[in-house]
């Protein structure tokens, strides 16, 4: 079809409709990428940013508890009950970012060697394999592998089974920090192992050649070349463990004991007893806590990992 | 083609122990045979190239002496110990690898600096002996960037820098010049040949390009599917090419069928006359190609081949050049510029 330089003037109406429609999203880009934007756009802010503001609006509210109503008045009384140190919730705060943290550091530890053997040792079938393996938990429904967990940590579970099978003694996890920790560690394994195998794989074996070829033995490589190069995908992994575990409160609740609760344990409660504002102060910490930690991150370069 | 001179005399002979021996080395990929069985010795201070076409075993060969490659027969030994078993960060070379393999997390001066953190050298002898290394390599000053703020051929001669800074007496380089444009690998080839002069080490350079590797070496090995066709100095093995893959790849393949004997004639070693001249073999041009500063003639011969014969335009025009397709000409060389190669290569 010949468009020639009068065809803006000539033709049907239509045509010279279309003509003119298309002419101006091709001068104007930002149109038809705005067009594009639009409705995950709106729905992103409405829903998300929408909720967000709520949230933190009505943290400096407060809930009457006779009348269960909302109180529209501004106040920090919220946050000084957080922080006060008469009260449990920093406590409870610092139980759920020392699980956090720990769980990371679990998941790093154990993530690092099954994804440097997945992306640079093991075979294309090995890996497919692995892969397989790595992910397969997360089709299974959450719920269900803490139910595993809970009935493999029983005191007649089969961890016990196998400690007894080696000569140990019968060790009471269910329903300890040990427990959440475990189950947590586990369920947030693959979102390690992917960012840090995505990371090794991208290093090329030239870099390893040339560091043996200057004297560098294995270790001495791992340490100098490896991890720092895999180290933006090891904190893109820890990004996925941390606020996963802050933002958890099943398995505190189905395998955790009396000094397990979680910050979202607490924000849980207090939805239930009609207190928002509460609920919505102390749902902030784990918000800020992730705010730094992911500055931290920025700086560390996992973003450019992901 | 200009050919620089040995940087020392006695590389010719290979005096004393060889800085590499290549004994029967063997490499296999699955059905693939990388590299068939080579014997090789490469002589203290010389620079040497392994020249062939990709996938002629040159760059498996290289990475064998650097330990990256286990042969599956045969014995490497530096500066007469064996060291087939041995790991490359315990053998005496250093490489320059094809694509540099800079960290790039680390600075200049920390990638050069690399090899004498690992012997645990102080840290202001690093700093100087890198220092004077960047100064050698003509970057100055350029200590504190990332390998990505640099171009490519600066890259390339931090690469290098890192490798000589730890003093090896062998230096492997694998097409260290491949990703760099005419211009620049031009110049860093005579850089290379003046800096291997001027360190007295021995250099292992592979490459694909004849022309530099006939530029630069000492001696070459022509490899072919696996074998090597040919060892010796740039000047043998360019006028008495042994088979005829040698004429052809270093080179233009100029082989004739005379006599039951294959022999190769160089193309500025033949001389072009008119039919009526009445001394050599006649045959008619069948293409003429205009170089600037040379004509190239294909001429196909009465009695059978094709040569082809390069003239300097010393007094012909480019249209006189190529008013000559088709002409019936004669064509003579001299006895003595004639080899006879090997049959059935």
């Amino acid at each position: 079809m010949a468009v020639d330089a009068g065809a803006l003037e000539a033709g049907s109406p239509l045509r010279r409709a279309r003509l003119h429609v298309s002419g101006f999203l091709w001068r104007r880009r930002w149109v038809k990428a705005l067009a594009l934007l639009m409705p995950p756009l709106a729905v992103f802010l409405i829903v998300y940013i929408g909720a967000l503001a709520a949230l933190v609006v009505s943290a400096f509210w407060t809930a009457n508890s006779f009348t269960a109503t909302i109180e529209h008045t501004w106040t920090l009384a919220n946050y000084r009950l957080i922080f006060s140190t008469s009260q449990p919730y920093l406590h409870i705060a610092a139980v759920t970012l020392g699980i956090a943290a720990a769980v990371t550091l679990t998941d790093a530890v154990l993530a690092f060697p099954l994804a440097f053997f997945m992306a640079r040792l093991a075979g294309p079938r090995t890996r497919v394999a692995l892969f397989v393996m790595v992910l397969l938990p997360l089709w299974a429904s959450y719920l269900v592998r803490v139910y595993a967990w809970q009935t493999m940590l029983a005191h007649d579970g089969s961890i016990n089974w196998w400690l007894n099978k080696l000569g140990l003694p019968d060790q009471g996890l269910l329903y300890t920090n040990w427990a959440v920790w475990i189950v947590l560690s586990y369920v947030w394994l693959p979102f390690m192992v992917l960012p840090v195998y995505a990371a090794l794989e991208r290093i090329p074996d030239s870099y390893l050649e040339a560091s043996a070829d200057l004297g560098a033995r294995g270790f001495k490589t791992l340490r100098s070349v490896i991890l720092p190069l895999a180290l933006p995908g090891l904190v893109a992994g820890s990004i996925f463990t941390f606020a996963l575990t802050l933002g958890d409160y099943i398995t505190p609740l189905l395998v955790g004991g009396t000094d397990s609760q979680f910050i979202g344990n607490v924000v849980y409660d207090f939805v239930g007893q009609a207190d928002i504002p509460f609920a919505a102060a102390f749902a902030t910490i784990p918000m800020l806590v992730m705010g730094v930690y992911l500055l931290i991150a920025r700086r560390l370069g996992a973003f450019e990992a992901l | 083609m200009t050919t620089l001179a040995p940087s020392t005399p006695e590389a010719e002979q290979v005096a004393g122990v060889p800085a590499v021996r290549l004994s029967g080395i063997r490499r296999v990929y699955g059905d693939v045979v990388a590299v068939a069985g080579i014997d090789l010795d490469i002589g203290a201070g010389e620079f040497f190239t392994l020249l062939g076409p990709s996938g002629s075993g040159k760059t498996t060969t290289l990475r064998v002496i650097a330990g990256f490659e286990r042969p599956d027969a045969g014995r490497v030994e530096l500066q007469g110990v064996d060291v087939t078993r041995v790991a490359p960060a315990q053998r005496a070379v250093n490489t320059v690898f094809q694509d540099y393999a800079l960290f790039p997390h680390m600075t200049v001066a920390q990638n050069v600096e690399y090899g004498l953190r690992v012997k645990g050298l102080s840290r202001r002898d690093r700093r100087a002996r890198a220092e004077a290394m960047l100064e050698k390599v003509r970057l100055p000053g350029l200590g504190d960037r990332k390998p990505v703020q640099l171009s490519g051929g600066q890259r390339q001669r931090v690469a290098l820098a890192r490798a000589i800074v730890n003093g090896p007496p062998v230096l492997l380089l694998d097409e260290p010049l491949g990703a760099l444009d005419l211009k620049l690998r031009q110049e860093m080839q005579i850089f290379l040949k003046a800096l291997q002069r001027d360190l007295g080490i021995t250099f292992v350079y592979v490459t694909h390009d004849q022309e530099e590797a006939l530029t630069m070496s000492d001696r070459l090995a022509v490899f072919n599917e696996g074998r090597i066709e040919q060892v010796g100095s740039s000047a043998e093995v360019y006028e008495r090419p042994l088979t005829e893959f040698v004429a052809g790849f270093v080179g233009v393949s100029n082989v004739l069928e005379r006599d039951g004997r294959s022999i190769t004639i160089r193309p500025e070693k033949i001389l072009m006359s008119d039919e009526s001249a009445g001394a050599g073999e006649p045959g008619t041009v069948q293409e003429v190609v205009y170089l600037g500063m040379v004509t190239r003639y294909m001429v196909d011969l009465d009695a059978g081949g094709r040569l082809v014969v390069v003239r300097q335009n010393l007094e012909t025009s480019s249209q006189e050049a190529l008013s000559e397709h088709g002409k019936r000409v004669r064509l003579s060389w001299r006895p003595e510029h004639t080899y006879e190669i090997k049959e059935g290569m």
